[in-house]
């Protein structure tokens, strides 16, 4: 089979309350990744755009960008979910031989509106919107029940918040770098048991774009410290309604990840470094106890033990994560740009060393319904 | 933040989009949801190959695709599997003042979990595994309200 590589990343900061327009940002990443990756728009075949149209607050929120991405005359095509999704449609249609050249591009505003009424308004219009569940309490339900299974503690995943937004001091990009500690955490005001302030990430304004290209043509167009691989990729879904899945269960990522390791042809042992998606402490833990990096339940005691601390064994989100910026449907694309800044070595103060092969996580859907798995590698 | 704004006075549009929907429930949701308005009775269905009883009842099974076509009547009483206190206000899309509690039931008879508002304990008590019972409103209409809240079971 072909390979994909990744030939180009264009990243704004992210920060809450940008100024420019949804187009601005776009323009602004899209530029950044073509200078990145040393070619014009020309060279570029085909897009996948991803946006989401109650954030945007208009309909075919991902038509609304075609001039900003530099879609006129091109094939394009978009994604309604994580980045992570978008990327794997680009790299699909690569490998189906058609194009050589794709760029990926998402953007999101997280500031401009309401998370709580547009988060409610994935619910089921038939059965449980009317209750006014939204992403920050359906979470709670899941940390509460993935609490008590494996009697974790709230102490426990506060040490997530501190260490992300620690390590969101070294990413320039981020935007809650804070020195905080567990207490600050504990004290931070309630918003749905058991997850306080500190535990949920905040709206984030920002857009990201990756350029893939076929092997062929990213030697052409490429030189060799510019090129990251996507070695392997999963997708699973899990089930809709809340009360059909145990919430305190990773089927759904297991299978992701299964797949995205057997493609690359690796184990989780091999991994240097992940950016997973943590858009409330606990999730960290539970996504990290499904991609196998621990047993199930485990998590919190190898956080302890500084196994996913930026100089342990295995970094965890070395660029702050999710706490520290998330730009919903931007935020797993950010965590592939943030693995190929990392695998290219430019990832500056927060470089992790030798890093060889990286992981990278999105989720669509409450509570993780579902889960792309990437694999990258030098 | 934007350096534009040192030449340009920013002007900023406010919006708000309303656009009125009529969904039909379908004929499934559509008879659970008569039953509950009618004999204030939550129904469940069963799957004819793996015998899960899904609440709400669905056309098919999620996990064998099977149509279900088997009813059950379920006694309205469960276990509380998780909880949430919400402590935040969300006006506009909490229908509830906070302090006021979420639960996801495993009710007795089904093997999936119902969503709903948890009632008739101080919030701090509440606590997951608790036994529960389905509250059903005096004036029902058809919809998911028709069930109140679940309370704890003395
Ligand atoms: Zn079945």
């Amino acid at each position: 089979m072909d390979r994909v590589a990744v030939i180009g990343v264009g990243q704004t900061k992210y920060e809450k309350g940008k100024r420019e327009t949804f187009s601005e940002l776009v323009y602004e990443v899209v530029t950044r990744a073509l200078e990145d990756a040393g070619i014009t728009i020309d060279d570029v075949d085909n897009i996948v755009s991803v946006s989401s149209d109650f954030w945007d607050g208009r309909t075919i929120s991902s038509m609304a960008i075609q001039d900003a991405v530099g879609a006129f005359g091109k094939d394009i095509t978009t994604v309604e979910g994580d980045g992570t999704f978008g990327a794997m449609y680009g790299a699909m249609r690569i490998l189906s031989g058609n194009f050589g050249v794709g760029l990926i591009v998402a953007h999101h505003k997280g500031t401009e509106s309401s998370m709580s009424g547009i988060t409610n308004t994935s619910f089921d219009p038939l059965v449980e919107r009317r209750l006014g569940l939204d992403a920050v309490t359906s979470a709670a339900l899941q940390a509460r029940r993935y609490m008590d299974r494996w009697g974790i503690l709230e102490e426990q995943i506060a040490p997530v918040s501190v260490k992300n937004h620690g390590n969101a001091k070294r990413n320039p990009l981020a935007m809650l770098p804070m020195d905080i500690t567990v207490e600050d955490v504990m004290n931070s005001p309630m918003i749905s048991t058991p997850l306080k302030k500190l535990d949920c990430s905040a709206p984030t304004d920002g857009a990201c774009a990756l350029i893939l290209a076929a092997q062929h043509e990213a030697k052409q167009l490429s030189t060799h410290d510019k090129r990251v691989w996507l070695n392997g990729v999963g997708h699973c879904s899990d089930a809709f309604h809340l009360g059909d899945r145990d919430l305190s269960d990773t089927r759904a990522l297991k299978e992701a990840a299964r797949t995205a390791y057997a493609m690359a042809g690796l184990e989780p042992s091999d991994i240097d470094l992940a950016e997973v998606y943590d858009a409330f402490t606990y999730m960290e833990l539970m996504w990290l106890e499904g991609l196998g990096f621990c047993d199930d339940g485990m998590g919190a005691e190898y956080l302890e033990r500084g196994v996913f601390d930026f100089g342990g064994k295995l970094p965890v989100n070395p660029s702050g994560g999710r706490l520290s910026a998330n730009p919903v449907q931007v935020a797993g694309l950010a965590c592939m740009a943030e693995c190929v800044l990392q695998l290219r070595e430019e990832a500056g103060e927060r470089q992790v060393e030798g890093a060889k092969t990286a992981l990278a996580h999105g989720i669509n859907g409450m509570c993780g319904q579902a889960h792309c798995v990437w694999i990258l590698g030098k | 933040m934007a350096d534009w704004k040192d030449e340009v006075e920013e002007i900023v549009f406010d919006g708000k989009i309303c656009v009125p929907y009529s969904w039909t429930v379908g004929s499934t949701l559509s008879k659970w949801y008569g039953m509950m308005r009618d004999n204030a009775e939550i129904w469940a269905n069963r799957c004819p190959s793996c015998e899960m009883v899904f609440v709400p009842p669905r056309k098919k099974c999620i996990y064998c695709y099977k149509d279900m076509n088997d009813w059950v009547k379920l006694a309205g009483t469960g276990v509380l599997e998780t909880y949430t206190v919400v402590q935040h206000p969300e006006p506009g899309v909490y229908p509830k003042e906070p302090p006021f509690v979420y639960g996801i039931v495993k009710m007795d008879g089904a093997d999936t979990g119902l969503v709903h508002f948890i009632e008739g304990v101080e919030p701090d008590k509440v606590k997951s595994g608790m036994r529960v019972e389905a509250v059903m409103s005096k004036e029902r209409e058809g919809n998911f309200m028709d069930i109140e809240c679940f309370r704890p079971i003395e």
